[in-house]
């Protein structure tokens, strides 16, 4: 053996094969969900102005902080590289796309304690959560910040002279000052569920204002209105291998299904099936977090189970639930019966039959 | 149409890998035919299957060959000399296996004539007998040249009984790097299409498909060319997919068919041999030649001169290097060493171990290539689900075997795992998780093995203390008995006596009487 090639073979570890790797990593996988985010994103900028990027910026900052202290306290030592990977990030960008664009400082703070320390680390950390923590600090500040969390301002482009500029937004930001009631306006769902529960029926209810769009000129959280700059990044993911199209469609299919039959018998009761796909959290659900691997099935018959299910569950919810918005909280029901979704359906062994048990020998002529 | 092609996976069955297969320019060069080397070191076990026999004393004069060591048992192989020369050893020598450790071998030094024994050929192998042709493989050594090493005639013969209708020959070559297949596809077509119809001869199956993945169009065309005036012999190009060469993926994709989980590829009437056995096949008929050498692959970016090198048995890799041309910069980048393929070959220690019958590659890899990394925690991504071409949930097992959850492992396929390596290869956390199920199985072996001994053991206690109590009742009874007997006897005695005594009076009194 050659001087240098015993030198090469000092740091040489034996192991198993395989001896070649196809190069994904767990960093790369989740920066291609942020490229793939951040279309939407920009555009929520665009939208909602300097208050919602200081929102955006500071729940990342939030559960990238709140990411650190676990690992520190729970006595992780590898924290950069765990912090490197990108899902702490990931975690806050998905919150802050959720949340209304104006919303104050310590909602950011508090949604990225939430997200990061009881919907992540407590469980065990990346990997073992049963719930998209993302999900569960967006329906825990909903239930416990009622107002603050449905304040939906009219989309204000930064074009535009109305705008806050940076100082005032900032101003905005921290001190939580009361925003006038001419720059808000109701989501459209919001708007349905009070004129219904007001006895108006949907005919005359949606005969105002432009509540809807495809590029997301309405009320609504920061950055779940622009549904074609999301469908987009869905593709980019497709297309990356990122995520597949089963647990996406199916939520679509979930929501579209049950709207179109009920719309199709009282119209005046429940709303079509456009209104309900291009509103609230639906278009982000579906390809963002109905796709987040560790929450969901790992086949994809599960997923079309779990995503049929989320789908249908926004549905109930947002028709004759309480709350206008029903996606955190369908998701959330769907991330518990994940593990009851894998137990049941598991892919077919080759050589073996649906129940594993193997084919039978054929008889010999 | 460019924009859809982003999409296509998205639909249909997506099992496997599509690694680079960095196997240009390696599979362009012409082969290289390495001279004799210095020593050959040949292990008695190069086969699946019993170890050979040695049946040569140290000292002796061999002819290129001849017989050295004889197969030994229904599963095993005979091992030739490579070229004439001196048996000087028969001892240990380091196993061309992960673990270092050594196996018995012999040593030959070659006297450099390369003289050849008188050879047992055969002029037209369709006259022969099928078992005849299954006598003349097992004795001429050929095992399956893909890197499995089972003895061909085994498989040849087993075929024949079990009236197997489909040959399915694999061309397939899927793991990256390797070209040896391709090589003598494009040199020997003639040659493997021949040794293809001596084997459906020799199992009466009525026709081959030869399937090659389309990453080799020089292959295909050669193999249709010189298959053409042959109707039972099909060439079938398939997707270039890993592993598309492994034994159950191939058969569905050339004939729809599946093997039961528990079952052969016999039971479904399909016998799978690799297009380099059939080669050997040829020569082992044709010319009475047995396996001796073999086309090997040298390459990874640490090679300086990759390409393909026919090589003897028993080469150490250390030479078939040197003679390749070396290592890129006296070996300084170099990562890994491995013998075979990357998916499925198997890290060396040192290049000091010897090519055999089994090997197709030599692999010298920068780190670049392995790209070795510490793992991260599983994410649940399950793209090693999608991979899996058995149907596995591959991250399920590795959470389950590595709270030594065994039986659970089992239930969820882990016997049906092929270790082909695709769940590792995709892994973005880079989990061994074929380390797992190789660790699972070994663990499986010993509580099989531990079990068996216990069992072994418990009956034997058993059978000791029922033997005890046995030998305690017989004790017994036999006491009792004698007791019985002596108490018996001694009544008997009082008896006798007592009647002896009223015998004795009236004796006495007889006597008396009588006197």
């Amino acid at each position: 053996m050659k001087p240098a090639e015993n030198a090469a073979s000092l740091t040489m570890q034996t192991v198993a094969s395989p001896h070649a790797h196809g190069g994904n990593s767990v960093s790369r996988t989740m920066f291609r969900v942020q490229v793939a985010l951040l279309p939407a994103t920009l555009y929520g900028f665009w939208l909602y102005g300097w208050p919602s990027f200081f929102l955006w910026l500071l729940t990342i900052l939030s559960c990238v902080g709140f990411e650190a202290m676990s690992l520190k306290l729970g006595g992780v030592t590898r924290i950069r590289p765990t912090l490197l990977d990108g899902s702490a990030v990931l975690t806050g960008w998905l919150l802050a796309m959720t949340l209304p664009p104006w919303a104050p400082w310590w909602v950011a703070v508090l949604g990225g304690f939430i997200a990061i320390v009881i919907g992540k680390q407590v469980f065990g950390g990346i990997g073992q959560n049963v719930f998209n923590p993302a999900m569960v600090a967006r329906v825990a500040l909903l239930v416990s910040f009622p107002l603050p969390l449905t304040l939906w301002i009219t989309p204000l482009p930064l074009s535009g002279a109305v705008a806050p500029d940076f100082v005032a937004s900032l101003r905005i930001f921290l001190t939580s000052l009361p925003v006038p009631d001419a720059m808000t306006s109701a989501t459209l769902l919001g708007h349905a569920k009070t004129e219904l529960s007001r006895g108006v029926d949907l005919a005359q209810a949606l005969s105002g204002a432009p509540l809807m769009s495809w590029m997301g000129m309405r009320g609504g959280s920061f950055g779940e209105s622009a549904a074609l700059l999301i469908l987009a990044g869905g593709l980019y993911l497709m297309a990356t291998r990122v995520i597949t199209w089963h647990a996406p469609l199916a939520v679509l299919a979930g929501v579209a299904i049950p709207a179109a039959i009920a719309h199709g018998v009282n119209p005046a009761h429940f709303l079509s099936v456009e209104a309900h796909l291009l509103s609230g959290a639906l278009m982000l659900g579906a390809f963002f977090i109905a796709t987040d691997y560790v929450t969901s099935p790992n086949t994809t018959a599960g997923q079309i189970i779990f995503g049929l299910g989320i789908g249908f569950l926004t549905w109930v919810i947002r028709s004759v639930g309480g709350y206008p918005e029903g996606m955190a909280f369908a998701v959330l029901l769907m991330n518990a019966l994940t593990p009851v979704i894998d137990r049941f359906v598991k892919p077919r062994v080759l050589g073996r039959d649906r129940k594993g048990r193997p084919l039978d020998i054929p008889e010999k002529a | 149409m460019g924009f859809m092609k982003h999409f296509k996976h998205l639909f249909g069955n997506d099992w496997g890998v599509h690694p680079e297969d960095h196997k240009r320019p390696a599979a362009d060069q012409p082969v290289r035919v390495m001279p004799l080397p210095a020593r050959l070191y040949l292990p008695l076990q190069q086969h699946l299957g019993g170890p050979a026999r040695p049946a040569v004393l140290v000292g002796q004069q061999v002819k290129k060959g001849e017989l050295i060591a004889e197969a030994q048992g229904a599963v095993s192989a005979p091992i030739h000399a490579p070229t004439s020369g001196t048996i000087v050893a028969v001892t240990e020598i380091t196993a061309p296996h992960p673990s270092g450790l050594s196996l018995p071998a012999i040593i030959i030094e070659p006297d450099g004539l390369d003289e050849w024994t008188e050879l047992n050929a055969c002029a037209d192998p369709f006259a022969l007998d099928p078992a005849d042709i299954g006598k003349r493989v097992a004795a001429a050594g050929v095992v399956g040249l893909g890197g499995a090493a089972f003895p061909a005639a085994v498989k040849l013969s087993g075929a024949k009984r079990s009236s197997v209708t489909t040959l399915v020959m694999n061309g397939g070559e899927c793991e990256p790097y390797l070209s040896c297949d391709d090589r003598q596809m494009r040199d020997s077509a003639a040659g493997i299409v021949d040794g293809i119809r001596i084997m459906l001869h020799a199992t009466g199956a009525a026709k081959a498909l030869v399937g090659i993945e389309d990453n080799k169009p020089e292959a295909i065309a050669a193999m249709r060319a010189a298959a053409a005036s042959f109707s039972n012999v099909e060439i079938c190009p398939v997707p270039a997919r890993y592993p598309m060469g492994s034994e159950k993926q191939l058969i569905q994709a050339l004939t729809g068919k599946e093997v039961p989980a528990d079952g052969l590829a016999f039971d479904i009437g399909v016998l799978v041999h690799n297009v380099g056995t059939a080669l050997a096949v040829r020569a082992a008929i044709r010319e009475g030649k047995p396996l001796i050498s073999r086309l090997v692959t040298v390459n990874g970016q640490c090679m300086a001169n990759p390409g393909n090198i026919e090589v003897r048995i028993g080469t150490l890799a250390e030479e078939v290097i040197a003679f390749a041309g070396g290592l890129k910069g006296e070996g300084l980048g170099l990562a890994r060493r491995v013998m075979g393929g990357p998916m499925m070959g198997m890290q060396i220690p040192h290049w000091r171990v010897p090519v055999v019958k089994g090997t197709s590659g030599i692999l010298a890899f920068d780190a670049a290539e392995v790209a070795a990394q510490a793992p991260d925690p599983c994410i649940r991504c399950g793209s090693c689900v999608k991979a899996c071409p058995m149907g596995l949930l591959p991250l399920e097992m590795s959470a389950r075997i590595r709270v030594e959850a065994y039986d659970e492992a089992i239930g969820l396929g882990l016997k049906d795992c092929i270790a082909c390596g695709c769940c590792a290869y995709v892994c973005p956390s880079k989990i061994p998780l074929v380390q797992y199920f190789v660790h699972a199985k070994g663990e499986l072996a010993a509580q099989g093995r531990a079990k068996l001994r216990n069992d072994a053991t418990k009956k034997l206690a058993q059978q000791r203390q029922d033997r005890l109590a046995r030998e305690a009742r017989e004790k017994a009874e036999a006491a009792a008995k004698r007791k019985a007997e002596r108490e018996a006897a001694a009544a008997a005695k009082a008896a006798a006596e007592a009647s002896g005594q009223t015998q004795g009076q009236t004796q006495g009194q007889t006597q008396g009487e009588a006197a």
